[in-house]
């Protein structure tokens, strides 16, 4: 009996502490930089397009928001034909950004994508690339790689030994 | 005053009629009900307000509601419903309408012969005046009524009691 | 026909302060809500959010009014307009100030009584024409909840009665001009007081509409202007218990320098916001609980009260 009036009256002394409450609209909370909102596609520092196709945040994804199609231009570098995230599915969970070898898929801080229309909130490559480098400004993932394309071979990319060449006997 | 006695006393009279005859038990008993309400009002408007009020909360407030709640949990449905329209025939009611018209009969006859108009004007029954009258010359009424009801209290406590597996 | 032209005034006067006040309540009572969980409650309707009443009211009366077609419809109907019409009744009999009171009936806390006992109905009735069976379970629950209440509700004013030597509200209120009852009493009012939350159906005692185990219990089937009402029954049935409190064991209209219904309103809207602030800071019993501490504690309580207080009334007046 005791303890509910106690209890009773504690929240009562609630009415003169300050409401924690932060009026959204009016004054935007602080989010942190690694916050999981709006997923974008970034460009590497050239301005070309860092996602090299490799379904990997389609496997990723725990609720199957994200479809692509890979296709390559005429110098073998690979690049989405058409990619599109159905944000009305997507649960910011961030597995994409995680899977991405090439730091192509970013989630930003933005969460604001409310729509009237269900479809306007189907993503597609146009909505979702952007022309900057998100979070990782210098990294260029054709120039690190040892993949082969149009006007780097084998070797020449950063950091990259020659190729060894089998046929030789000189270690 | 007498405009309102006609009112509810017609109310008292179709409402148990309908009570009588209608086939859903919910909507007879809300009939019953309303027919309480209405003979509350014609205790009411006779000077007796005490007992008016008891008439609500003890008949319409207590005891019906529990008829509503036991009807409820029979869960009575569209059977129950056809089964009533089939007791409802002539044979059934004509025995009760009989002895019921004799006792109108009866009534009318008191009204006619002018005895009963003897009783003169209203005089209201403060709740003082019930209670002197109920702990005074009709104390022993009251002890038996409530020896009455703690025997009951006592048995509803009884057969209301958790078996505990060994007792069984 | 004068005294009945000299009670129209006050009758729409009584009707439309209740209906706006009970309108506010909602307002209100979501704001101190908020206030003790350290938030802010409705505050964009308006200023202060003043206005979310009117835009509840304004959304409710667009809703679809729906009738279910497994209901008993003519039943389903009138449920809604028992609990009204019972609060309001019983208003009737409140005394506000000396001079503003509807009907003084020299029988006004019974006929309180019988109100409060005839509300039940409505609660019953929405949970068995609904044909539902949370509502069934909400109304069944409901029933039992107000049935037990009602008894130790009545014993635990009968206190009151025997110091007041009256029935008549006035006059219960005139008895406390050197001694507000709250003290000779204090358990008649602690009883009361709980027997009205459970009679209200507020937390702690609102299982007969449990949203985490019935839906919403007897008005899972209503919606638009008939849930309104429900909503609007409960709320008049918090301002009714806060007023009886304040007549039967505040002394009512009773204070000193300021007009007495100022006195009275002050008083009330104390007790409503007690009403609040149990709501926040309780949670919900369960049905056993309930029905074991009405039985085995409320009712003897009840009882001894009754008896103490007989037997010093008596003691105070040897000669009769």
């Amino acid at each position: 009996m005791l303890k509910l009036l106690k209890g009773i009256w504690l929240v009562f002394l609630r009415a003169f502490t300050r409401p924690v409450t932060i009026q959204y609209p009016d004054e935007k909370p602080y989010l942190p930089p690694r916050w999981r909102g709006r997923i974008i596609l970034s460009r590497d520092p050239d301005g070309e397009e860092r996602c090299v196709g490799c379904y990997l945040c389609s496997v990723a994804c725990p609720v199957d928001c994200i479809a692509l199609q890979a296709t390559e231009d005429e110098h073998g570098r690979r690049y989405p034909a058409w990619f599109r995230i159905n944000f009305s599915r997507c649960i910011f969970c961030g597995y994409c950004e995680e899977a991405c070898p090439t730091y192509a898929i970013q989630l930003t801080t933005d969460f604001e994508m409310s729509e009237h229309d269900r479809r306007n909130l189907v993503y597609e490559k146009e909505d979702l690339l952007i022309s900057g480098t998100g979070k990782y400004p210098g990294y260029n993932f054709y120039r690190v790689s040892g993949v082969r394309i149009g006007g780097k071979d084998k070797g020449e990319a950063e950091h990259e030994a020659a190729p060894v060449d089998v046929r030789s006997l000189m270690p | 005053m007498t405009g309102a006695f006609y009112l509810a006393a017609l109310v008292a009279a179709v409402s148990t009629g309908l009570a009588i005859t209608s086939l859903n038990a919910v909507h007879a008993l809300l009939y019953l009900i309303v027919s309480f309400l209405a003979v509350a009002v014609v205790f009411f408007i006779f000077g007796a307000p005490f007992i008016a009020m008891l008439e609500i909360i003890i008949y319409a407030g207590a005891i019906m509601v529990l008829f509503v709640f036991v009807v409820m949990m029979l869960n009575l449905g569209r059977r129950a419903i056809e089964q009533e329209a089939g007791w409802l025939t002539p044979r059934m009611w004509i025995g009760p309408s009989i002895l019921s018209a004799t006792l109108l009969g009866e009534l009318l006859y008191l009204f006619g012969s002018g005895i009963l108009s003897q009783a003169g004007g209203i005089t209201v029954q403060t709740p003082k005046q019930v209670s002197v009258v109920l702990l005074g010359p009709y104390l022993i009424g009251i002890e038996l009524a409530s020896m009455l009801l703690l025997p009951g209290l006592v048995g509803a406590y009884h057969l209301g009691r958790r078996l505990n597996s060994e007792d069984a | 026909m004068n005294e009945v032209a000299f009670r129209l005034p006050i009758i729409a006067g009584v009707l439309v302060t209740l209906l706006t006040l009970s309108a506010l309540l909602i307002w209100l009572e979501r704001r101190l809500l908020g206030f003790w969980q350290e938030r802010y409650g409705p505050n964009r309707v308006g200023p202060f959010g003043l206005l979310q009443s009117v835009a509840d009211m304004i959304k409710i009366f667009m809703k679809e009014d729906w009738v279910p077609p497994f209901a008993d419809k003519a039943v389903f109907v009138i449920a809604p307009a028992v609990i009204i019409v019972t609060v309001l009744m019983s208003f009737a009999v409140v005394p506000f100030t000396p001079s503003i009171v509807v009907a003084d009936l020299n029988i006004g806390l019974l006929f309180f009584l019988a109100m409060s006992s005839l509300s039940a109905y409505s609660v019953v009735l929405a949970g068995w024409a609904s044909n539902n069976k949370y509502s069934l379970l909400g109304g069944l629950r409901a029933s039992a909840q107000m049935l037990s209440y009602e008894v130790f509700m009545g014993l635990s004013l009968m206190g009151v009665v025997m110091l007041a030597g009256s029935f008549n509200l006035g006059d219960i209120v005139e008895a406390q001009r050197d001694l507000w009852f709250c003290i000779p009493q204090i358990l008649g009012f602690i009883i009361f007081l709980i027997a009205g939350l459970a009679e209200t159906k507020r937390i702690p005692f609102d299982i007969p509409e449990a949203e985490a185990e019935l839906v919403a219990g007897f008005h899972t089937e209503y919606s638009g202007m008939k849930f309104g009402m429900f909503f609007v029954g409960e709320y008049l049935g918090i301002i009714l218990i806060s007023a009886m409190i304040t007549v039967l064991f505040f002394g009512g209209w009773q204070g000193p320098w300021l007009p007495p219904a100022i006195w009275f309103s002050i008083k009330t809207f104390l007790f409503i916001c007690l009403f609040i602030l149990l709501r926040a800071a309780l949670p919900r019993l369960r049905f056993d609980q309930l029905m074991a501490f009405g039985w085995k504690v409320m009712l003897p309580l009840a009882l001894v009260n009754l008896t103490v207080t007989g037997a010093l009334v008596l003691a105070g007046h040897p000669s009769k």
